[in-house]
């Protein structure tokens, strides 16, 4: 039996606030524990609101940023032993990220291009120009563009989706068994939302891809993940198969989140309900 | 004006003549270089009235042309952008205004007081060293125009509607969470009871739960002083919880425009067809497509419809003639050959 894609157990981080003396310690992850499986491919989504600790979890997840405690272990192999060069290249094209805003994660004076050809120049070994390209060009026909449309272009001259599409194709160029997707489509319009979505599903049943799906859209999440957990103030308060946990919350506070979901549907009855669950509200710092 | 006709029972417009009237507005983005002209058309000929006390969403993706519109509509026009056809007239209790219509207008005597202007970025109102009253007294003393205790008072009192307690204004903008700066800012344009209340994306940055809240305060504020509010953002269950009345914009134009729940339950444009069945619905894991193709460039906008390269009804005239924007009963309009086949050339 392989050991899993991925083990976080029992995480936390503490990050220190203020002056040495002084300092006020937040805990933004609290005890978080789950395991994706190595044989079955999945969409495992992450869901909070802001300040609940998720992309907290990414970072650590891209093993961007240590745990204070406890251990993230990828295919068995536990993070603290990334120390050499070639064991970190060697994570980092099984891992790879998709970040939230694809106009600043491509710099705007740069062609997009080049951040293609320098994934596949690191990871795949690729060292003339037509292995790259044609890395490349596979990677974005992936996900429905191609070299020819995309090489020598700025970011300035593609829309939101394409880029974050192009994101999503640099993502594969180094075949990860992981992608980690923080807020892929909160800066996407709601017409090229479902675009990048059903690629994320694309990824999962035709590439055999794991995806970590960090969001606070729970429609999104409805619809393509397999299991959820839901998380705040840095622990997790709900998690299971993403149907159940959706369909039907215990937590008061996946209750509350789910509640908060506006839908066309709904029209103007769902403010006022907002309104009469006036909750406790942090007040004013000092 | 004095400020008994600014606080008390003014007389409004009779409830027909609407707050807003913008008529055949064209404004692009300019640039002359060596002699070449470059045009980016942002707003393309849009045709639209806000009624009195109305809340008035604009809906589309990023560059269809709706924060270019807003700007034009609040008079914030500078280089590049220029208007070059097209009126906006106001009506408000100061007396009519007409921007473009050939004379220059000072519009500083009716920003805030009748007109005003809602961000998406709350840090970008307020002055981050300031404490919140300061932003209050520089935008809205002026034109309250009475003294600083009674100031204070009318202030508070509109805190209040708004959920928020005297002591933010004792308050730097960095102590105060996303969702109550963003309250603030929402004070602030509204402390005034301006006729029009203009908000560009004002939740898009809130998280699920601090949005929904918002939003509620946002409509229990705007009916307690009976403003008109045009309403701004690309999320389609936004507007369906808040707004009066919907249109929505494609590539500088407008293509559909009703009352919220009609367009949202039965759209007639393809595209906001499309708009509405890709939204995913928790309980309903049916699939769903996203629309093929890009948004087109307005710097070189598609003949015809432009909405025609990624339209799955598109016909042959449709690639050639523009439909205009026709009314279709039940108070909609739509652009579309379609849907509106008697406009069929």
């Amino acid at each position: 039996m392989s050991p899993p894609l991925l083990e976080v157990d029992a995480v936390s981080r503490t990050f220190v606030q203020g002056g040495l003396l002084a300092g006020r310690r937040i805990r933004a992850v609290d005890g978080v524990s789950f395991t994706l499986a190595n044989d079955r491919p999945e969409i495992f989504s992450v869901i909070g609101e802001s300040g609940s600790g998720k992309s907290t979890l990414a970072r650590m997840i891209l093993a961007l940023l240590p745990p204070s405690e406890g251990v993230i272990r990828f295919e068995g192999r536990p993070f603290s032993a990334l120390r050499r060069r070639r064991d970190r290249l060697a994570f980092m094209a099984r891992v790879q990220p998709i970040f939230q805003n694809p106009f600043a994660a491509f710099n705007p004076l740069k062609r997009v291009d080049r951040y293609l050809f320098a994934t596949a120049r690191t990871f795949t070994g690729a060292t003339d120009r037509e292995t790259a390209a044609r890395q490349v060009d596979e990677a974005l026909r992936r996900v429905g563009l191609s070299l020819a449309e995309v090489g020598g272009r700025y970011p300035h001259e593609l829309s939101g989706g394409q880029l974050q599409r192009v994101a999503i194709a640099r993502a594969l160029i180094p075949g990860p068994r992981l992608i980690v997707a923080d807020e892929p489509v909160s800066m996407v319009d709601a017409s090229l939302r479902m675009a990048i979505v059903n690629l994320f599903k694309m990824l999962r049943d035709e590439l055999r891809v794991s995806i970590v799906y960090i969001t606070h859209d729970l429609a999104t999440a409805y619809y393509i993940s397999d299991r959820v957990i839901v998380m705040r103030r840095g622990r997790v308060v709900e998690s299971g198969p993403a149907r159940t946990v959706l369909d039907a919350p215990t937590h008061p506070y996946a209750i509350e989140l789910k509640k908060a979901v506006l839908s066309v549907d709904a029209g103007p009855a769902a403010l006022d309900a907002a309104l009469a669950a006036q909750e406790e509200e942090p007040s004013i710092a000092r | 004006m004095n400020a008994a006709a600014t606080f008390g029972e003014a007389p409004r417009p009779a409830a027909a003549a609407p707050v807003v009237e913008i008529r055949g507005l064209r404004a692009w983005y300019r640039t002359r270089r060596f002699g070449i002209v470059r045009d980016v058309r942002a707003v393309d000929g849009v045709d639209l009235e806000i009624a009195p006390g109305e809340i008035y969403g604009l809906a589309g993706e990023s560059s269809c042309g709706k924060s270019t519109l807003v700007k034009t509509v609040a008079g914030a026009v500078r280089p590049p952008l220029e208007v070059l056809e097209g009126t906006v007239r106001f009506r408000f209790r100061g007396g009519p205004i007409e921007l473009y219509g050939g004379r220059p207008v000072d519009l500083r005597a009716v920003r805030w007081k009748h007109l005003s202007y809602v961000m998406q970025g709350s840090m970008s109102v307020l002055n981050p060293v300031r404490r919140v009253e300061r932003s209050f007294v520089d935008f809205a003393f002026r034109h309250i125009g009475e003294p600083l205790p009674v100031f204070r008072r009318i202030v508070e009192e509109h805190l209040a509607r708004l959920h928020l307690e005297p002591a933010v204004l004792r308050a730097y903008p960095h102590q105060l969470s996303g969702g109550m700066r963003q309250r603030v800012t929402i004070a602030l344009a509204t402390v005034c009871r301006p006729d029009l209340v203009i908000a560009d994306e004002p939740t898009t940055a809130l998280d699920v739960v601090v949005q929904k809240r918002v939003l509620a305060m946002i409509r229990e504020a705007q009916r307690a002083i009976g403003s008109s509010l045009l309403f701004v953002t690309h999320d389609l269950t936004v507007h369906a919880a808040l707004c009066d009345r919907l249109g929505v914009m494609y590539a500088g134009r407008l293509v559909e425009e009703g009352p919220t729940r009609a367009v949202l339950r039965e759209p007639l444009h393809p595209y906001t067809r499309h708009l509405v069945a890709s939204l995913p619905r928790i309980g309903d894991p049916s699939p769903r497509d996203g629309l093929a193709g890009a948004p087109p460039s307005l710097a070189a906008p598609p003949p015809g419809c432009r909405f025609h390269p990624r339209c799955p009804l598109a016909r042959e005239f449709c690639r050639t003639s523009v439909p205009p924007l026709v009314p279709v009963g039940g108070g909609r309009r739509v652009a579309c050959f379609v849907a509106a086949p008697e406009t069929v050339p």
